[in-house]
């Protein structure tokens, strides 16, 4: 009997050491090239440090301290949250929507699959060059070179032509528009992969029933499609919140405190100012908020499963 | 009559749906003409030609951004490093994921959720401590050591993908294997990955692009010109002051050609193969 | 397919670890200037030939990624024989010290100090360290200039005519007067790309310079003096007033330089803020654009009005390098006449080397004739702490979109002066 027990024992241990061979090139990859340089990283925030000096200061929570005052760095943190709330209405809805008219027996419906992949692959330059030239504020000889206010001004909205990068009210929903258009190619093809795995027996079935489109959307596309909303949103979250390549290209260091985001400002605390201890706290506390943001999304949305 | 009115609305409905799309259409291509547009020019007529095809067509932009630039070399190098990288990522991510979807060990919650915290965390600062880590190994201007690096920064997202993608298949398929006696290595390869296809093409197409673009860290781990991929070159073009914007469109749209023909491979079979596959779901 | 990928690594690893030998022979330079690349290998070219030794010259741009380069490798003590810093003096000082960098003033002073009398003074300064200077470095010369980059005010004498002026403004007030006339007939008076701070920082200053006066600025900077001064409420006030007399570009507190060069080129405004490398910029764009390097018109008659210049780019020498006599030779032979001459043609900068100023195009020398008009924060006794300085810059977008009055702004700027200096005494204190 305690014989079969052990053998029984044995081979579940054989059987669990199996599995976990599964995950072993994985984990290993990551604990040197990851987990090491952040327990250096977290070891720089205690310090004060240069970059050069072969000395480095210790200086305890020093660093934590001066962030938990720092206005502008908290101030950074919304913009990313406004970029983020941005890209995760307009742009997923946008992406949602389009993958759900492509989803359909649509002509042409390759054409839209590939085109709409095309911002994602366009670098940053390329999008930061022809959106100035949209939002081009400036005139010559009375008449706008930008696309954008030149457009208003031919239709007669005189009243809406704008600064759109040098006004504070606008810079950022204008940056936060870009980013949406820049990324909602990855939703979408997240999202029509996802669609393409419900079973297409389940929307004849309820038409059987008498269900209309709307019904068919909300009890069945919806609730299949659960996890990967749940994906699309991470990834949204982490990809937006950490945006920053196209402010750089569209409008340099930034206007004042208005368009600035937690990357930008780790990148002028280490490189501009050359604070390596500080920008390495901004860089673990930053960590440490997206972790927070995300898990509470996922505990959400492991509840909204269970409903 | 009722079905008149119906018939209406639903070519108003097309209609809407298709305009729609048109537009989305159109400014997702817009840039893309515009690019190829500007590296047809040259630097004198592109701020002052307005005219929408260029009067004067110009393809020596092209021969000089493949020749000055020295795009023979690096293009290689980029699809070496793109092809490696995705490959290795596949392989170890979908293992992992498959572990983490299908399989029970001690530590499995455990494992995954510091996959999902690695995510999270930027590293903005971790070039210096990386550096240091890669010298150490004795990395430092090595293909391979720039290799592992690009595929431990995929790893995570990828595994979180196919994790997802692996919890929504049924374990009909995967049972039948056990009960043939298959080893959870084989069922891996034999089923999983099969099932996982579409899940996997979105991984290649995603990591594709973020091997292709990647300029940072191959300058901070490479020396030698002949290690180095397309975007350092290109970055090359953009001068701090000048930029000649002909060639670098030219150039722009050179790197852009071979991602879209992955994309384009990549979304046959992760669309069109799904839909006869019918025990997903 | 796994056998592909077995191949593949095989390939990979015997590809990838290439063999590190110190050759003796060859000297490795890093450096950022994209537009330097081509001219800096055809002159790495003509010396192999001459000299039998091989300079290896590599790129990493942008200049960013080149900073994170040159810090990277300084920790794990892999930088190459000659390379450039891209940094504030205060840096400079920090690789100086840290051992990083060879002292070259023996060299400099050797044959009645020869090398020294063959570049322009300004140039040297900026690599130099004078005696009991606050960063604690050892007095002496750090680096050697390649060129040098001077930052002025440009117009456009076509659009100037157009409005009805022949010659560039020599006060501020004739300055607010041909805005006018431009303005009247459509054209934009100013750009500058002031997306990048450090521009509008540079206006700040020379204006600073012009209003205050250099004593007084640098007793700012130790403390001594606040923000609040009247007379540098009149410096934030140049702003406002540009502002209020419509002389500044549209946008422009977020254009980037790239797109403020794209501008005056085009003809889009008739006054610009740059620095001498755009006459190689404006050349491929505009070859016809008929303009010149000008002082910004004084506001002033207590100071006079100071430009910053003389700071191009400029090389260091590993100092543990076992190469080092062979890369200071080659930087000696690079700041040669000869090879100066043919740098500046080809760069369109102006030339270290003091012999080869002759050979440069006409707009380029117009720029170099202000020399003596010339000054730079890495020749100040004193720099202001970077935090300041970016409450600063910023403060000035605000003025410009409206958002703050100069009274308030610098009231912000001397509570972080105040803070910053705090937390200074705080640290002398502690050691």
């Amino acid at each position: 009997m305690s014989n079969a027990l052990t053998k029984n024992k044995i081979s579940l241990l054989k059987d669990n050491a199996s599995s976990f061979l599964f995950i072993v090139p994985a984990v290993m990859i990551f604990s040197v090239f990851y987990i090491y340089p952040f327990y250096d990283i977290f070891k720089l925030s205690l310090h004060e440090w240069n970059g050069i000096d072969l000395q480095k200061h210790f200086v305890g929570f020093e660093n934590f301290v001066e962030l938990m005052s720092d206005n502008e760095w908290w101030g950074s943190l919304w913009h990313a949250g406004f970029i983020t709330l941005v890209a995760l209405t307009f742009q997923n809805l946008l992406a949602f929507a389009l993958a759900f008219a492509c989803d359909r027996e649509l002509k042409m419906k390759n054409f839209y699959r590939v085109v709409f992949f095309i911002p994602p692959v366009l670098s940053e330059v390329v999008v930061g060059l022809i959106w100035t030239w949209i939002l081009y504020s400036g005139t010559q000889y009375g008449e706008h070179i930008g696309l954008l206010n030149y457009f208003l001004d031919k239709i007669h909205l005189q009243h809406l032509i704008n600064n759109w990068l040098s006004n504070p009210k606008t810079a950022l929903p204008c940056i936060a528009i870009v980013h949406s258009w820049k990324g909602f190619g990855w939703g979408f093809i997240m999202f029509l992969a996802g669609l393409q795995t419900i079973d297409r027996q389940l929307y004849e079935a309820a038409k059987v029933d008498g269900a209309g489109k709307w019904g068919m959307l909300k009890n069945i596309t919806l609730p299949m499609m659960i996890p990967v909303i749940c994906v699309v949103v991470i990834l949204t979250i982490l990809g937006s919140m950490q945006a920053f390549l196209l402010i750089i290209s569209m409008m340099g260091n930034g206007l004042a405190d208005y368009t600035s985001v937690p990357v930008t400002k780790i990148i002028d605390a280490m490189i501009g100012s050359k604070r390596f201890g500080y920008a390495c706290a901004q860089g673990v506390s930053f960590g440490v908020i997206l972790i927070m943001i995300s898990f509470s999304f996922k505990i959400i949305a492991d509840k909204l499963k269970k409903i | 009559m009722e079905t008149n009115k119906y018939r209406m609305l639903q070519f108003l409905g097309s209609v809407v749906i298709h305009s729609f799309l048109i537009v989305s259409a159109l400014s997702c291509l817009f840039p893309l003409f515009w690019m190829f547009r500007s590296s047809l020019m040259s630097l004198d007529t592109i701020f002052t030609d307005k005219s929408f095809i260029p009067s004067v067509i110009n393809f020596g932009n092209y021969a000089t951004a493949w020749i000055d630039g020295g795009f023979g070399v690096y293009l290689l190098n980029s699809v070496l490093y793109t092809v490696v990288v995705v490959t290795g990522i596949v392989i170890i991510s979908s293992l992992a994921a498959f572990a983490f979807s299908r399989l029970e060990f001690p530590g499995k919650n455990f494992f995954f959720i510091m996959f999902l915290v690695a995510m999270m965390i930027p590293l903005p600062g971790s070039f210096v401590p990386l550096y240091v880590l890669m010298t150490k190994l004795g990395l430092v201007n090595t293909r391979i050591g720039y290799i592992l690096c690009m595929i431990n920064v995929g790893l995570s997202m990828s595994i979180l993908l196919l994790k997802t993608f692996f919890d929504k298949m049924s374990s009909d398929l995967e049972d039948a294997a056990r009960i043939d006696g298959c080893s959870k290595l084989r069922i891996w390869w034999h089923v999983g990955l099969p099932l996982a296809k579409p899940a996997i093409a979105v991984i290649i197409i995603f990591n594709s692009l973020n091997v292709w673009n990647e300029y940072i860290l191959a300058q901070l781990l490479l020396n030698e010109n002949n290690l180095m991929p397309l975007q350092v070159g290109l970055m090359r073009f953009q001068g701090a002051h000048s930029v000649d914007y002909p060639v670098l469109m030219a150039g722009l749209t050179i790197a852009v050609v071979p991602i879209v023909f992955v994309y384009l491979v990549m979304h046959k079979h992760s669309f069109n193969g799904l839909t006869s596959g019918a025990t997903v779901g | 397919m796994k056998r592909l990928v077995v191949i593949l690594l095989c390939l990979l690893i015997s590809l990838g670890c290439a063999k590190k030998q110190k050759d003796t022979n060859t000297i490795t330079l890093w450096h950022w200037m994209t537009d330097r690349e081509e001219v800096l290998q055809e002159l790495a070219k003509q010396y192999e030939a001459q000299t039998g030794i091989k300079i290896k010259i590599e790129l990493y741009a942008p200049s960013e990624t080149y900073t994170r380069k040159i810090i990277a490798s300084a920790q794990t003590k892999v930088l190459p024989d000659v390379f450039g810093i891209l940094d504030k003096k205060e840096i400079f000082a920090a690789f100086i010290k840290n051992g990083f960098v060879a002292d070259l003033t023996n060299e400099f002073s050797k044959n009645n100090s020869e090398w020294e009398k063959s570049l322009f003074p300004k140039a040297l300064d900026i690599n130099r360290f004078e005696e009991d200077n606050v960063y604690g470095v050892n007095p002496g010369i750090y680096g050697v200039p390649l060129d040098v980059t001077n930052i002025q005010m440009l117009y456009n004498k076509k659009l100037l005519k157009k409005a009805g002026f022949e010659n560039p403004p020599k006060t501020f007030d004739e300055f607010l007067v041909m805005i006018g006339a431009l303005n009247r007939i459509g054209i934009t008076g100013f750009v500058s790309g002031w997306g990048e701070l450090w521009l509008a920082d540079c206006f700040a200053s020379n204006y600073a310079f012009n209003i205050i006066g250099e004593e007084k600025i640098m007793a700012t900077y130790r403390g001594e003096v606040p923000y609040t001064d009247p007379d540098w409420i009149k410096v934030f006030e140049v702003f406002e007033t540009l502002k209020n007399k419509g002389a500044l570009i549209d946008g422009i507190v977020t254009k980037v330089n790239k797109f403020a060069e794209q501008d005056f080129a085009l003809e889009r405004a008739a006054f610009a803020f740059n620095g001498s490398w755009c006459v190689n910029v404006y050349q491929k764009m505009n070859p016809d654009l008929d303009y010149a390097p000008m002082i910004p018109p004084s506001i002033s008659s207590n100071y006079p009005m100071k430009i910053w210049g003389a700071a191009g780019s400029s090389f260091v020498v590993n100092n543990s390098t076992v190469n080092k006599d062979k890369a200071i030779a080659f930087l000696k032979w690079l700041t040669d006449e000869k090879q100066q001459t043919f740098l500046s043609k080809e760069t369109k900068n102006l030339p270290a080397n003091r012999k080869a100023l002759s050979s440069i195009p006409k707009v380029l020398f117009d720029f170099a004739k202000v020399a003596d008009q010339t000054t730079h924060p890495t020749v100040w006794k004193y720099n202001e702490a970077v935090l300041v300085a970016e409450k600063f810059d910023k403060g000035i977008q605000s003025i410009i979109i409206g958002d703050k009055t100069p009274s308030q702004v610098a009231q912000e700027v001397q509570e972080v002066k105040q803070q910053v200096m705090e937390k200074e005494n705080r640290r002398k204190k502690r050691q």
